[in-house]
């Protein structure tokens, strides 16, 4: 079969990876012509061409000096594409590889597909005006400003000079009949439209105007293919992912099965240590010619997920190399959980109750003072936490998010009240209120209920009233600060205790939306007679117990048989 | 202070007495790796092992008077160079004088793996890439440091009661660790990230939390020949070289140690290293070590998770793949 595809290699670095890439494409009778940066040594040099030095189509082009983002390398791509129309008459389509661009199928499965393409030019090709992924801000500029020197040579000056031209808005004109266009470098042309570029009368005025573009190998050909393809088909035939920075993923070993899986022709950018692939692609296959259609989606999912890694990290993580600021954790929590304040105070059993009945953990105060009251009191519990008030206390923040971390996939029910570990400032209730995850029902002034029923000394009741009540009043202000984000529902207790079996049956609807037919029963309140006359006797001694409503001195019991719905 | 422990590296370092230098085999991109001990000899073939394996091609360690033959075990190895001193660790800012004179002179323009002969690096696709594929990395994305959490390995039943071969992989008998109980602050000063917690802080500083060793380092780093470390590998100069972290809610690349200390040498360890009071803070971490494992401590529960790989503890958010796929 003649020649009909022809490569041109750009190469820097790992030349023995270039040359077995050569080897391979020629040995299926493709010719190659190898641009070597003018960085690369001679020694370097001779070695790659004396180890190509039996393929007589492989030829070696003009050496450029290249600098990344410079016209240096459209100048090597120009020479390169010269040499082939001109020494390989019979190329009827070039091919542009780099060095670390690795062929995935074999060149005739390749030739067999262009041919399927007539008269058509693979290259990404998008308006510069219509692009979202250039980094580092600068798009239109590219073309508009001056770029003398190379970012890479000296960032500092670079940034002065875009700096400099942009405050005295200095723009050049694109020359007439040009639009901007950019796109992958790794292109397949036909020879009409590559010649076309080539020989254009305009060319001097062209390449005068792109010397002083910025990353012109990105645009040049981009651009230019607009004025004389006839059919462009805006893609790279390259397989290549660019992460978040613009930088080209790279290929290793343990991506073997899915490099094959894509059925693309040529993946780049490929790790010059990846000796199975290496190995694997570019030993000749005998399966006989393939007309499958590449599918790179499913690489395309791979390293999206990991650029989303990258960017937006996994909620409700904070770890070695993720600790975000405060309102920037996409994500304060890894899932929702429930606080509930005055709950267990109330009911008989509250913890038992909610556990039976609703499909989730339920602890008891987590951050209570002497210790933290897992499930079950365990002294440890998932992860490794300790129930030690003092480990726990040194970091309460990392307490909470590292126990919602480690219960992934299972709900954390937790009671919290005046009387448990706050942190400086509120800190931890904050963290709590301004958390999407958080459900948090309060049942303000409950806490009294323990001191009533604890009989103990009066004076020290009442202080011990007075302490809670300042600590509740400054966490309900928390609670109805405008920068609220959790599910926040606060009843008091005279309120509550009307209809107890609404709210519990409006909350329960949250935990565990598809469960109702379990609540049957609500769980038995607290015996509360005594508990209007222990109120007024705070009152007789002087503290003013505000925050549990208008409690009746004497209340009457609610129906003992109420039941949900 | 930049210039302060460079110039206390310096003056330290005179105190190194080469006794088998290799680094003139030292290739322009050679991966190092640099280690301090002291009386380590039953835990070298493993260590040695495990670090050819990934891929570090010269071994540059300073034997501060081991008395058990680590020094010499050491010498006959062929990619290994060792400088020996008698004088004190803990003058010597408890050996990272040392370190950071040898990599002054050794490690400008190289990448350094600095870790202690019980640290076993682990990063992302270890099982598959080699060191050099991750370096290689960091070089195209321009980083200069690659961040890890020490994650405390321990056995099932008391530390005291499994011995470990020599040349046997310590985490056959270690092979347990605490997966979300570390504690993260950070630290504005050289802005690091300072984090505590694991079995070490339920288990020997339940009381004094703030006590608690500091579990976040900084082990893999593109020398220059102008930065320094600090503190152990916890944090060094410049302050940039401390950011391995992500602060706008993604997630870098990092890795973790593997730390093997709770192993039955850690007993006859404690004693003596509470003896020689060559430790930080007058070896308060080994006094406390040597009380609790007298008790025969079993920091095991059931909560502990068994170590398979590196995935597993990406999955549990130990360390992170950030946007290397």
């Amino acid at each position: 079969m003649s020649a009909r595809l022809g490569f041109i290699m750009l190469v820097h670095t790992a030349l023995d990876r270039a040359a077995q890439v050569a080897r391979f494409v020629a040995a299926s009778g493709s010719p190659v012509v190898i641009h070597v940066d003018a960085r690369v040594s001679t020694a370097q040099h001779n070695q790659l061409s004396a180890a190509l030095a039996d393929l007589p189509d492989v030829q070696f082009s003009r050496r450029h000096r290249c600098e990344w983002g410079t016209w240096s390398l459209v100048g090597a791509m120009q020479t390169a594409a010269r040499q082939m129309l001109d020494e390989f008459p019979k190329v009827q389509r070039v091919y542009a590889l780099s060095g670390a661009c690795l062929p995935l199928r074999p060149v005739a499965d390749l030739e067999a597909w262009l041919r399927r393409h007539p008269d058509t030019d693979f290259i990404e090709s998008v308006n510069v005006s219509d692009v979202n992924w250039t980094k580092g801000g600068l798009s239109e500029e590219r073309f508009t400003l001056q770029f003398p020197i190379g970012f890479k040579r000296n960032k500092w000056l670079f940034d002065r000079l875009v700096d400099a031209q942009r405050l005295l808005r200095i723009t050049r004109e694109v020359p007439d009949g040009l639009t901007p266009h950019i796109g992958s470098q790794w292109w397949c042309l036909t020879r009409q439209t590559l010649d076309a570029i080539l020989t254009d009368p305009m060319r001097p005025h062209y390449d005068r105007y792109f010397k002083r573009v910025w990353i012109p190998d990105e645009s040049y050909f981009q651009t230019l293919v607009r004025l004389h393809a006839r059919k462009i088909e805006s893609r790279s035939p390259t397989l290549g992912k660019f992460d978040h920075q613009g930088r080209p993923h790279v290929f290793y070993d343990d991506h073997l099965q899915l490099l094959r899986r894509s059925e693309c022709f040529m993946a780049r950018k490929v790790w010059p240590g990846a000796d199975r692939l290496y190995t694997h692609f570019l030993t000749p296959r005998d399966s006989g010619p393939s007309a499958t259609e590449p599918q790179p989606s499913r690489i395309d999912r791979h390293f999206a997920r990991a650029t989303l890694q990258r960017i937006r990290g996994r909620a409700g993580l904070y770890m070695a190399s993720r600790f975000p600021v405060k309102n920037r954790e996409n994500g304060k929590t890894a899932e929702p959980y429930s606080v509930f304040q005055g709950f267990t105070e109330v009911f008989q059993d509250f913890e038992g109750w909610l556990a039976a009945v609703a499909n989730c953990r339920v602890h008891g105060h987590l951050f209570a003072p002497h210790k933290a009251e897992f499930a079950g009191r365990e002294k440890i519990f998932t992860g490794g936490l300790s129930d030690s008030a003092s480990l726990r206390d040194y970091n309460p923040r990392a307490f909470l998010t590292n126990l919602l971390w480690s219960t992934r996939g299972e709900r954390q029910c937790f009671q919290f009240g005046p009387g448990d570990t706050q942190g400086p400032g509120f800190d931890l209730l904050w963290f709590m209120a301004s958390d999407s995850n958080a459900q948090i029902s309060v049942i303000s002034g409950a806490w009294a209920v323990p001191l009533y029923r604890s009989g103990k000394d009066f004076a020290q009741l009442r202080r011990e009233a007075a302490r809670l009540q300042r600590i509740e009043t400054k966490m309900l202000e928390v609670l109805h600060s405008p920068e609220v984000r959790a599910r926040i529902r606060i009843w008091t207790m005279a309120e509550f205790l009307e209809n107890p079996a609404e709210p519990l049956h409006l909350l329960f609807d949250e935990i565990a939306p598809h469960s109702q037919a379990r609540l049957i029963r609500i769980p038995d309140l607290v015996d509360l007679s005594g508990f209007g006359t222990f109120l007024q006797e705070l009152r007789n001694q002087g503290m003013q117990p505000v925050l549990m409503g208008d409690f009746p001195l004497n209340p009457i019991s609610p129906d003992p048989s109420h039941r949900m719905k | 202070m930049r210039k302060r422990w460079l110039a206390r590296a310096r003056l330290k370092g005179r105190a190194l007495k080469p006794v088998q230098d290799r680094t003139a085999a030292l290739n322009a991109d050679s991966l190092l790796l640099f280690a301090t001990l002291r009386d380590e000899r039953a835990r070298l073939p493993y260590f040695l092992q495990y670090y050819r394996d990934l891929g570090v091609e010269q071994f540059l360690f300073v034997d501060n008077g081991s008395e058990d033959g680590s020094c010499g075990y050491l010498a006959a190895q062929p990619d290994v160079s060792v400088w020996s001193t008698h004088s004190s660790y803990k003058s010597a800012r408890f050996g990272m004088d040392w370190i950071n004179a040898l990599l002054r002179r050794y490690a400008h323009g190289r990448w350094a793996l600095v870790v202690d002969v019980d640290e076993f690096f682990l990063y992302p696709f270890c099982d598959t890439r080699p060191l050099r594929a991750l370096t290689d990395w960091l070089d195209d994305a321009g980083l200069r440091s690659f961040g890890t959490m020490i994650l405390d390995m321990y056995p099932k039943g008391a530390v005291s009661d499994q011995p470990c071969a020599e040349g046997q992989n310590p985490f056959e008998i270690a092979n347990w660790f605490d997966s979300g109980n570390y504690a993260i602050t950070r630290n504005h000063q050289y802005r690091n990230l300072w984090i505590q917690g694991g079995p070490r802080a339920r288990g020997f500083f339940a009381d004094q939390p703030k006590a608690g060793p500091a579990l976040n380092k900084v082990p893999l780093i593109k020398w220059d020949r102008s930065f320094a470390y600090v503190s152990s590998t916890h944090m060094l100069l410049p302050r940039g070289l401390n950011l391995t972290y992500d602060t706008l809610g993604g997630e870098k690349a990092s890795g973790c140690l593997l730390h093997a200390k709770f192993l039955s040498s850690l007993t006859d360890k404690a004693t003596e290293e509470l003896e020689r009071g060559q430790h930080y803070e007058g070896g308060r971490e080994y006094r406390a070590y040597a009380e609790v494992l007298e008790d025969r401590t079993d920091l095991w529960n059931k909560w502990s998770e068994r170590f398979i790989n590196w995935r597993q503890l990406e999955i549990m958010g130990l360390m992170s793949k950030g946007n290397w796929a």
